[in-house]
Order: structure tokens, then C-alpha cells, then sequence
């Protein structure tokens, strides 16, 4: 599907879904808002529409595509039978009965679900996003699709069991974030998809009992499998290492294999032998479960490395015993892509292989490498385009291994940066302006000083100066996550500057209502706004109503939003769908504790557990 | 906050296993609500919320845990205890830092995966922080979709580890406060806090699997003990725990 898997977590490409202009009153020719057009061309624009589609066939960007169905209603109907790829950011937007009667010839689907706060728990379980009905309807709809990928949905083993039966093109599936399978779906979906070619699990939850798991690895095809891709490294269970051993055996297109944590440096030796070919390898564990087995696995893993001369993409590191990470020396150089974010290594032991890894584009670490491996990341990698530092202890009151100096490091050093996301405890304006300047090519800046309300810890002022300057000074900046010390102040400079972001998280932050308005106020191209815990209420709620038809999603939770304002914005705005979440019973609080509203064409949806009230 | 109808709960849901039932309890015999952080109220609702048997046996160490309580959780830090009741309420005033739920921003997967990683015993070169110091078990809660992991040795008592799973699974169990209805000396405060499945509404039972693999209920056996002996947690459907309090009975009997 796409090369890089963290594309799916970074903004989108654009804002317009399957949906055309959200500006109900126009008479657009070609904007969908009932059924299909049901009137068939006269016959010279039937010829006129077919040359149509076999240009349009190469409009790959649905922002161009969505932009082509709005010329008129050829190119409305041309558009929508030549699009292959349908991407859905929010399920509940449509139904799955519209998205088919539009798009007939759909061969890869995009579908996300849940709000990403309930990543952290904040959305209560069964909240929704079932992938069921959209699995039954594209069962009947789109006999020959391809590719589905589908993030924070909820899939059930059925749903997996179905998808192998009814697609018999069935080639890739993705799942990042989703929870309610099992291996048991697992092993339906890997027995029966006779020509799969991908499958992916990404940080995916799995809820077995250890005597629950099947052995899914088995139940590929016995024959020469088609798979380019096996991605499974979220997996809590083992799998059957030498059915797993077999399988890759058998699978010369092979390219990406992620493996867990259960899988051990021998282990991982042997498939890598089988598939010099990769270019993507999860390592699992990257140790040895016996002590003292040294140098002589140590020099078979470096062979293995040295024979992979295609890796361009190195993760896992799970459990990293440091005298294995010189084996993969010979192919730093090649890499694009490390991920260390699961290795508790330290400066010393990151340096060394850092040094070798000219060609770095994307690097993810945890803090343990502390500011000293940030400086030896910037000495070395140049090419840096993105990078991730997540906190080995995610509390806020942990110490934070890294700071203003690894970042200002990291600015100085890595002038292409596009994309940061930084966990840190201190932090300072200076360095966040440092970056700035130096990062004009930023378009992702998330920073999470983990501590809440923690001010610039040299000088004790909010962190509004610092943030401020990355809205200004970044003019590609489209994603934005704030943290620390913020006043109303902060949101003025976001409102003033931030012309292009398009997704803003904010956490603990703001002193009134002012913040919350001069964002919707001031930016145009706002789509995805997630608030926790900061004091803006129903007077900034109703400050963007002529706002919120441009947006996916509006998420708020732990502010000052009480049931009367939200009813106003839901009156206002029929076509808004406004969620109220409850985590305790009691029904007659006035005060909303979670708020989730977005666009629909479909209305409320059917699904709601009694947890949500749907205003 | 307080509703009547939860207060009448209990007797149904009891089973008639009073005694060596765990309810979780909130500290300081709160419900939901602000201002019961008060440090009155945290010993006598420690003392109710634990059973029975425990009081026989540890007396002492409980009133001696739930005096110095308050105390210590406001110096403990990257501890994920909380001081005052509610973590999902509104803003709490800084004095009273407590731990809320998703905060810092990262995803379960990754918290569950460095917890794994860190309760492998480090064999080589010390590369792994103090490992075998910790008692990391899986906690399961039946219908949600993540386990989690969690560090035992990181509490001193079974209302520490209940305030640490409200955290964890707060925003899938409710938790169902009646404590007004209660009375405030002695009573029966077993119905407060305790965590409500917010879909059917039935309580959950906190059970645990131990080294026999043996599942008995939570707060059975001494704190120690019982860090010793667990091996996972499992937070069961009220409807589903039934049976278990039997063979605990005669397995505490058999020890002792």
C-alpha cells in the first residue's frame, strides 16, 4: 500500500472525503446529496463522458478528483466511475449504501473510525466504529476489491472471515489500530485469501487468553504464496516459528516482514537468510534468550545483514541486547527508516550505529539516547526528514531524558526536518524558536511537554512565545500539538498565523474562551480539532459554527462545555452530528464531560451505545 | 451524585459472600465527585472497603498504610497513585496533582510493550533497569479490548491498585458512587466505588490468578502475599465470578 506506515498517523492529503462542498444552499451542479443521477446522457455526451473518464483514470489525489466532480455532471459521473481508491476519514460520515452507489468501481478503500484520543483511553469501549456493515455492503458492492485499510476500527474475526470469502481479488489488508479480531480471524482470513499479497497489523489490540490462540502462520496457502507483506509485530502472541520459517520459504515476492517480540535474534537469522530480498524487516526481540551466547551468533547476524543489501527500513529492536547491534552495520547506510522507539539503548550504545547512517530520512527513539544521542543524531543525518522521540516513562511527573538541548541540537543539525514529535519535560521558547527558524520545511510540530502547565524552565514564562514562532515561521505547517504553560496568548498567534494547519491538538492549555475563538476564528483550513482538559465553553463552542461543515471532526473533553450550548450548536447545524459522551451514569449532569461532533450526510448514526447521547 | 437505586445493589449482587468479597472502593469513601480528598475520610474508608479478614490480620499495618498514605502519595512521584478521588473530572487546582487518564499522550500499545520488556530479568551487562524488583502482571477487564500491565510491587495496598485500575479503566467502567445514601461512621460502604460495567451496569469482581493457577478474588490474602502469589489480573463480570469465593474460602483455610 504505501511504503512508509507512518503516513497513516500524520495528516491527510486533504480535506474532502467522498463529499463534495459542504455549502448546502448551492446548487452544484454534480454535488451529491441523494441518490445517484438517475437520467442517462443523450448520446453525444455519452462519447463526451467516456474520453472524460479515460483522462480522469489518471487523477490519483482525491482532492483532485473531488475538485473534478464539481465541474458538472459528466464530469461528476465520470469522476465517480473512474475512482479506485476511496478514503473515508470519518466512518460515520456516509453510509456505506452511498459510498457504493457512488463509487462503483472501488478496488482500495481507506477507512478510519474512532476519534484518535481514544488511542489513550478516553473513548469508552464499544463506543462504535464497527467495520461489519461496511464489510457486508462492500461484500455485495465491490466484488473486486483489492485493498482495504482500515484504522481505529473495531473488526471482528467474522468480519475477517468475510472479506476472505467474498473478495476473490482480495490482495492487501491494513489494520492500524483496531481491535475485536483475534488470531482465530486471523487464521480464516489467511486460509481462505488465496492470493493475498498484504497483510499489515499496526499497533493493533489483541485481547486473547493464551489458550485461545490459533495458529494462523499454518494456514497460509501450503503453495508459493504471492505475500510482499507480513507485518504482525503488535501481535502479543507467539506464532509457530517454523510454519513462519516455512512460509517465507515459500514466499519469494517478500519485501516486508515485521515480526514480534517473541521472535529471538536466531530466530530472526534464519528467516533472514531465507529472505535476503527484504527491504522492510522487523527484528522482534533482537536478543538471544540464553546468556553467554556471543560471538558466534554475533558473526552469523552480520553476515545476515550484509547479504539484506536491499533494507531500506529497520524496526523492532524489542528487547535489543547491544552487543547484536553492530550486526546491522553493513546496511546503515542504506537505511531510510529506523525505528528504535522500543529500544532502551543509551548515547553510547546509539552512536556507533548512528554514525553509519548517512541516509536517514526517518528515525523514531526513545528517550534513553537522552540529548547526547539527539547531537550524534544531528551530526550525522542530514537527509533527517522526520523524527520521533517517545518518553520510556509516559507519566508526567517522570524525569524526561531529553530537552531544549537535544532539540535545538536536532534544528541545527537536521535542516529538511518535515515532521518532529517530541516527549520532553523541559523545554524552552528559545529552542522551539531555534527550531523555527531553522525547520522551514515543517509541517508536523508536535511537542508534548509531558509535566502539565510546565512553563519554559529557564524562564519561567509561558510557552507561548515558542509556539507562536513555529506558526509563524513555518509556513508549510499543517499539523500542530501544544503543550506546556499556554495562555489565550498562544492561541492569538495560532488564530494570526496558522493559515494552512489543518490539525491541532491541544492538551491543558488556555485561560478562556478567547483561546478557543481565535482558532476557529482564524484558521480557514481547520479540519481536525482535538481539546482535553482546557477552560473553553459554549460561548467558544458557538464561535465556530460557521466553521464546523469544513471540519471532520470537533473533539472536547474535560473543558466547560455544558449540554445547553452543545443542543445550540446542534440545532444550528443539522447536519452536524453532536456526540455527547458520558463515562459515569448519571444522566442529568448539565455539564458535558466529552464532546465528538462531525459533518454527516447520513445523519445520527443507528449504532450509539447508551453511553453517548447524541444531541 | 449519589443515586438510592445502586444503594439497594448490593444485597442482590452479594451473593452472600460478604466476607471475603473485595468491593473497590474509592478513597477517602467518595463518590465521583470534588471535595472528597479528605484525609478523615481515607482511613475508615480504607478499613470498610477491605474485608473482613484482612482487618483480622493486618490491622496494624492497614491504619499505620492509610495514616501515612495521604502523605506519601504527595511526595511519590512517577507513582500512579492519585491523591484526590475523581481523575476525570474537571481540572484539579495544582496542589492536588492527580494522574489522568491518556496523559502524556501515549498509545496503550506502547506503554503495555516497554512494560513487557521491562519485567525480563536482565541476565547481561545490566542493560535493563532493576527488572526483578518488579511484580509486572497483565490486567485484564472483561470486554475491553487492551490488557494492560502493571507493576504490583508499585502499591502498598489493594486500595492503591484499586485507584491505579480506575485510572487505567476508567474510561470503560464507570464507577457507581452511593456513598451518601450510606451513613457516615462504620455502615456498609462496600457498595461505594465499586466499577459498573457501563453497558450492563453489573459490577465488576477483581479477581487474580495465582501461582497455582488457582483464580481467587482479590483481597483474600494479605497485600504481600498476594503481590507474591499473582499472576495476572482479571476484572470479571459480577455474573461470571460466581463460585470462586468457595474455593478461596478453603484455600485460605488450607494455608493458614
Amino acid at each position: 500500500m504505501r511504503e512508509e506506515r507512518s503516513d497513516m498517523s500524520e495528516d491527510d492529503d486533504g480535506g474532502g472525503e467522498e463529499k463534495d462542498s459542504w455549502a448546502p444552499g448551492l446548487g452544484v451542479a454534480g454535488k451529491s446529496r441523494g441518490a445517484p443521477d438517475p437520467l442517462p446522457p443523450p448520446l453525444c455526451d455519452q462519447v463526451l463522458e467516456n474520453v472524460i473518464e479515460n483522462v480522469l483514470q489518471f487523477l490519483s489525489s482525491r482532492r483532485d478528483r473531488n475538485a473534478a466532480s464539481l465541474v458538472c455532471r459528466s464530469w461528476y459521473r465520470a469522476e465517480a466511475q473512474t475512482r479506485r481508491e476511496l478514503f473515508i476519514g470519518n466512518c460515520y460520515a456516509v453510509s456505506p449504501r452511498r459510498a457504493i452507489d457512488r463509487f462503483r468501481c472501488v478496488r482500495s478503500l481507506v477507512l478510519k473510525g474512532k476519534p484518535r484520543f481514544a488511542d489513550f483511553g478516553l473513548v469508552p469501549v464499544g463506543w462504535g466504529a464497527h467495520f461489519s456493515p461496511w464489510a457486508s455492503a462492500m461484500a455485495a458492492g465491490y466484488p473486486w476489491l483489492e485493498k482495504i485499510c482500515l484504522k481505529r476500527m473495531s473488526v471482528t474475526d467474522d468480519d475477517l472471515s468475510l472479506l476472505a470469502l467474498s473478495f476473490p481479488f482480495f490482495k492487501g489488508l491494513t489494520l492500524i489500530c483496531c481491535d475485536g479480531f483475534s488470531t482465530a480471524g486471523l487464521a480464516v482470513f489467511a486460509e481462505k485469501c488465496r492470493h493475498l499479497r498484504l497483510l499489515d497489523l499496526i499497533e493493533d489490540y489483541f485481547e486473547e487468553e493464551e489458550y485461545e490462540v490459533v495458529d494462523w502462520i499454518s494456514k497460509f496457502p501450503q503453495t508459493t504464496t504471492s505475500l510482499e507483506t507480513l507485518g504482525f509485530d503488535c501481535l502479543l502472541s507467539a506464532v509457530n516459528f517454523e510454519a513462519l520459517e516455512a512460509l517465507i520459504a515459500r514466499s519469494p515476492a517478500l519485501r516486508q516482514l515485521r515480526v514480534n517480540h517473541h521472535v529471538t535474534v536466531d530466530q530472526l537469522r534464519r528467516l533472514m537468510v531465507l529472505a535476503p530480498q527484504l527491504t522492510h524487516l522487523g527484528t522482534g526481540s533482537f536478543r538471544s534468550p540464553e546468556e553467554g551466547e556471543g560471538m558466534e551468533h554475533e558473526a552469523h547476524l552480520v553476515s545476515a545483514f550484509a547479504a539484506s543489501r536491499s533494507l531500506v527500513s529497520l524496526s523492532g529492536f524489542r528487547e535489543v541486547a547491544p552487543q547484536f547491534l553492530p550486526a546491522i552495520y553493513p546496511v546503515c547506510s542504506n537505511i531510510t527508516f529506523l525505528n528504535f522507539s522500543f529500544a532502551e539503548i543509551t548515547a553510547e550504545e546509539l552512536k556507533p550505529v548512528i554514525r553509519h547512517c548517512h541516509n536517514l530520512q526517518n528515525f523514531w527513539v526513545l528517550d534513553t539516547v537522552r540529548d547526547e544521542g539527539l547531537q550524534a543524531v544531528a551530526a550525522t543525518c542530514k537527509d533527517l526528514r522526520e523524527l520521533r522521540v517517545f518518553p520510556l516513562d509516559a507519566t508526567e511527573d517522570s524525569e524526561g531524558f531529553v530537552s531544549d538541548v537535544g532539540l535545538t541540537a536536532i534544528s541545527d543539525g537536521c535542516r529538511k526536518l518535515q515532521s518532529i514529535l517530541y516527549f520532553c519535560q523541559r523545554m524552552t521558547n528559545k529552542a522551539v524558536l531555534t527550531m523555527s527558524k531553522n525547520c522551514q520545511e515543517l509541517v508536523v510540530f508536535r511537542l508534548c511537554i509531558m509535566g502539565r502547565h510546565l512553563p519554559d524552565h529557564h524562564t519561567g514564562e509561558p510557552m507561548d512565545e515558542g509556539f507562536g514562532a513555529i506558526v509563524m515561521n513555518c509556513k508549510k505547517l499543517t499539523r500542530l500539538a501544544v503543550s506546556g504553560l499556554l495562555t489565550d496568548k498562544a492561541f492569538g498567534y495560532i488564530g494570526k498565523y496558522g493559515k494552512s494547519i489543518r490539525t491541532l491538538s491541544v492538551a491543558f492549555a488556555g485561560n478562556s474562551d478567547m483561546g478557543l475563538r481565535y482558532v476557529l476564528e482564524g484558521c480557514p483550513k481547520l479540519q481536525k480539532l482535538e481539546i482535553r482538559d482546557s477552560p473553553f465553553g459554549d460561548a467558544a463552542l458557538l464561535s465556530g459554527i460557521h466553521h464546523y461543515y469544513n471540519m471532520r471532526f470537533l473533539w472536547m473533553s474535560s473543558c466547560k462545555l455544558s449540554h445547553r450550548g452543545c443542543e445550540d450548536v446542534a440545532r444550528r447545524l443539522p447536519h452536524l452530528v453532536v456526540e455527547v459522551i458520558r463515562d459515569r451514569p448519571e444522566a442529568d449532569d448539565e455539564a458535558v464531560e466529552k464532546l465528538y461532533m462531525y459533518r454527516s450526510l447520513v445523519g445520527r448514526r443507528n449504532d450509539a451505545p447508551p453511553f453517548v447521547k447524541i444531541l | 451524585m449519589a443515586t438510592g437505586s445502586l444503594a439497594g445493589e448490593k444485597d442482590e449482587h452479594s451473593l452472600g459472600f460478604e466476607e471475603t468479597e473485595l468491593r473497590l472502593g474509592l478513597p477517602g469513601g467518595g463518590s465521583g465527585g470534588e471535595g472528597d480528598v479528605g484525609k478523615n475520610s481515607g482511613k475508615r474508608a480504607f478499613a470498610e472497603t477491605i474485608d473482613l479478614k484482612l482487618k483480622l490480620e493486618a490491622a496494624v499495618d492497614t491504619k499505620d498504610m492509610a495514616a501515612e498514605a495521604p502523605a506519601v502519595k504527595m511526595k511519590r512521584s512517577s507513582s500512579q497513585m492519585s491523591v484526590a478521588a475523581s481523575a476525570t473530572g474537571p481540572e484539579k487546582p495544582p496542589a492536588l496533582k492527580a494522574q489522568v487518564v491518556g496523559w502524556p499522550p501515549v498509545r496503550s500499545h506502547r506503554r503495555s510493550m516497554l512494560a513487557v520488556q521491562s519485567e525480563k530479568p536482565s541476565k547481561e551487562d545490566g542493560e535493563r533497569p532493576a527488572g526483578s524488583l518488579a511484580a509486572f502482571v497483565k490486567v485484564c477487564v472483561d470486554g475491553a479490548p487492551y490488557l494492560r500491565k502493571i507493576d504490583l510491587k508499585m502499591y502498598r495496598s489493594y486500595q492503591e491498585l484499586t485507584v491505579a485500575l480506575q485510572k487505567m479503566f476508567g474510561s470503560f467502567a464507570g464507577v457507581s458512587s452511593s456513598c451518601a445514601s450510606r451513613g457516615t461512621n462504620g455502615g456498609d460502604s462496600m457498595n461505594e466505588g465499586k466499577l459498573v460495567d457501563l453497558i450492563t451496569g453489573s459490577e465488576f469482581v477483581p479477581t487474580y490468578e495465582d501461582k497455582d493457577g488457582d483464580w481467587m478474588l482479590v483481597g483474600d490474602v494479605p497485600w504481600e502475599m498476594f503481590v507474591e502469589s499473582c499472576k495476572r489480573l482479571r476484572l470479571m463480570k459480577g455474573s461470571e465470578a460466581v463460585g470462586l469465593a468457595p474455593k478461596s474460602l478453603e484455600k485460605c483455610k488450607n494455608r493458614s
